[in-house]
């Protein structure tokens, strides 16, 4: 009999190793990827800027300022001192009126305008009229109401990326552009996901002859000239923002479709698929609940190519004059437009594009990051 | 090798009338003709003008009567450029796509090869960096803005070159509107050159190559090379097609007298045969190029077998 009492009866298991799930793996992978963390935090940044922006600054996207109508980006405020005379002078001749005496202190102006005959009180809206003014108030009234000595705010306006050659602020637009792009893209990548996802898992799981047809209508669709097909599809519905998104998707929804058929193709030989079928669910359920959630990894990592794809194409779009319409814009109008006026104006040009290529670099540097956290084979 | 060309130039047929037929009804169905300009024309003279070019009879007889005249190869003339049939605009534009768009292909083929390698070679590395950060830059911004830039910095601020036209054709007027045609696709064959070469110098005959103490050179253009080529050759065809049947964005900064312009003018003038012209063009070429890259492929890859 051998004694067993010297051996301890528990076994101490040995310090708990904690198993990391591939996803959990992923996410660490992508982590690590200081390029496509640094493009998460733009793309951020720039969609914050786009939607919360239009809360923060003052001017509307549609309003015009026909006092600064090509005014350089710059971080002073205007107006600038030295022009305000000139305004004021301007003002009072459109008010008839004869500006005796013009002063600015800080934020308030003062004036002192005379006519021959006695002046309108209500002629102070002239100088509300001007973009510079605001406020104006009467202070006094000399001589019978023919001199009138006003006050008023003098309004301080800050373009920080200049204004369009219609006045408007470009920061406003070039927000409004950001929204547009940024909606257009994802929505148009949301409808060709939708399309090509449910198209190529059913062609992929059904295989044989429906397979066979499916496949060859998607040959077909590569060889129409799909800007062809954009441009007709924007023709025929009109120009309105629902339906640029849904062409657009309709046409980028090829190559979706195509991936998800391969994956499917693998899929369809696995186990849990065979359970599936042999527990009687219909081929629509597995589709559903099987295949679809299975092919989600190649398929994010293409959407982040569709959603640029989609924004380069509404741009196209615009340059063609057919995206979006006044007083509406996107990105794309944006840069068409100033690529027009590149020499005058090469603000109008800057702004929209750097906003443009910086989310299509991030975007790209996400694509990049996510195929290499889910797919680490090649690294 | 033979067979497989003939299956697959026969399999082209019905692609094409597919293709017919879907753009016809779809050009037919959108809302307005090629003659509603902007002031009515008197009723008499639509009706005549829509009696001569057959609009008056039902859309069956003249999709028939458009099949029956395509197969002979007559395309009809055009509704908006008076007096011109369809392949006489076509044979006239063609020539400056093609050559505008080959010199593109060319550059654009050979410069992401040549850079899409360097960076594979110097993988991490900055030069690796800059590279792909270009090639970046070269997908992501539109050739509506480097066509502009292009002319502004040499043809405007520098005065080296011709803003825009053909002139007679020679390489000055030429290189701006190639390098804004060639640069994306520059950049895509850039990005997939690189990563195929990378996982293509992992592999075990690249090592054994090396091993033997061949010349890093050899290495890489005779034996990495080849299988690193082949995602670069199948995205060849769409590219090439895309390339040599003209850009409407690039045709039309630099006034180029080519084709690409007549897709988007035919589809927002309703001139139909001139869009169905383009779109049996452009199948053509997607057609044709896919299956010479087919072709390619199977020399380059010999576990490609076309029988």
């Amino acid at each position: 009999m051998t004694d067993l009492s010297g051996i301890p009866t528990t076994i101490i298991p040995p310090e708990e190793s904690k198993g990391r799930s591939l996803f959990q793996l992923a996410v660490i992978r992508f982590r690590r990827n200081y390029a496509a963390m640094a493009g998460c935090v733009v793309l951020l940044l720039i969609t914050l800027f786009s939607f919360f922006g239009p809360y923060v600054i003052s001017h509307k996207y549609d309003e015009v300022f026909p006092s600064y109508v090509n005014v350089p980006p710059s971080l002073e405020a205007l107006p600038r001192a030295d022009t305000l005379d000139g305004v004021m002078k301007g003002v009072a001749d459109r008010a008839r009126v004869e500006l005796r005496e013009f002063a600015v202190d800080g934020n308030t102006f003062t004036a002192t305008i005379h006519a021959d005959k006695a002046i309108d009180p209500r002629s102070t809206r002239y100088f509300d009229r001007a973009n510079e003014f605001d406020n104006t108030q009467v202070t006094a009234t000399e001589e019978d109401g023919k001199t009138l000595k006003l006050t008023g705010d003098v309004k301080r306006e800050y373009f920080l990326f200049g204004t369009d050659q219609n006045g408007r602020d470009l920061m406003a637009r070039v927000m409004l552009g950001g929204q547009i792009s940024l909606t257009i893209g994802c929505l148009a990548s949301l409808v060709s996901l939708f399309i090509g996802v449910i198209y190529g898992a059913i062609s992929g799981y059904l295989g044989g002859r429906v397979d066979n047809v499916m496949m060859r209508l998607i040959e077909i669709l590569y060889s129409l000239p799909f800007v062809f097909l954009v441009v007709v599809l924007v023709v025929f519905f009109g120009r309105s923002f629902i339906l640029i998104f849904l062409v657009i998707g309709a046409v980028e929804w090829l190559d979706m479709a195509r991936i998800v058929r391969g994956q499917t193709l693998a899929l369809k030989r696995r186990e849990f698929i065979g359970a599936a079928q042999a527990l009687g669910l219909t081929d629509w359920q597995i589709i559903r609940r099987h295949i679809i959630p299975n092919t989600i990894g190649p398929v994010v990592i293409f959407v982040t190519v569709v959603v640029p794809k989609v924004i380069l194409l509404e741009s196209f779009l615009s340059f063609l004059g057919l995206g979006v319409q006044e007083p509406l814009t996107s990105w794309g109008a944006l840069i068409s437009a100033g690529a027009d006026k590149m020499q005058s104006s090469p603000w109008y040009l800057i702004f929209p594009a750097i906003f443009f290529v910086v989310t299509l670099f991030s975007l790209n540097f996400i694509g990049d990051g996510l195929r290499d956290a889910l797919d680490p084979k090649d690294r | 090798m033979f067979h497989f060309v003939l299956r697959r130039l026969a399999s082209a047929v019905p692609t094409l009338f597919i293709v017919v037929t879907l753009s016809f009804f779809l050009m037919r169905f959108a809302p307005g003709g090629p003659f509603n300009l902007e002031r009515p024309l008197p009723p008499a003279t639509m009706e005549n003008l829509m009696k001569a070019y057959h609009l008056d009879q039902p859309l069956w007889n003249q999709y028939l009567q458009y099949l029956k005249n395509a197969v002979t190869g007559d395309f009809g003339p055009s509704y908006i450029y008076k007096d011109n049939t369809i392949a006489e605009l076509i044979g006239k534009g063609l020539p400056y796509s093609i050559t505008l768009g080959s010199y593109a292909l060319l550059l654009a083929l050979f410069g992401g090869v040549i850079i899409g390698t360097i960076a594979a070679l110097r993988q991490n590395s900055f030069l690796d960096f800059l590279i792909m950060s270009i090639a970046t830059v070269g997908v992501t911004v539109p050739n509506f803005v480097v066509g502009p830039v292009l002319t502004l910095v040499f043809a405007v601020l520098l005065s080296l070159l011709p803003a825009g036209g053909w002139g007679d054709g020679s390489w000055r007027f030429l290189i701006l509107p190639m390098i804004a045609l060639a640069l994306p696709q520059l950049a895509v064959f850039a990005r997939l050159t690189r990563g195929s070469m990378i996982e293509g110098l992992h592999t075990d005959h690249i090592r054994t190559a090396r091993a033997y103490g061949l010349p890093p050179r050899v290495v890489v253009i005779t034996h990495a090379m080849r299988g690193a080529l082949l995602p670069v050759v199948s995205y060849l065809a769409p590219c090439a097609a895309a390339l040599l049947t003209g850009s409407a964005v690039v045709e039309s900064i630099f006034t180029i007298p080519g084709v690409g312009r007549y897709f988007v003018l035919g589809a927002i003038n309703r001139d139909y045969t001139l869009v169905m012209g383009t779109v049996v063009l452009v199948a053509i070429f997607v057609i044709v190029f896919n299956l010479l890259v087919d072709i390619l492929y199977g020399l380059l890859d010999p576990r490609v077998r076309h029988d």
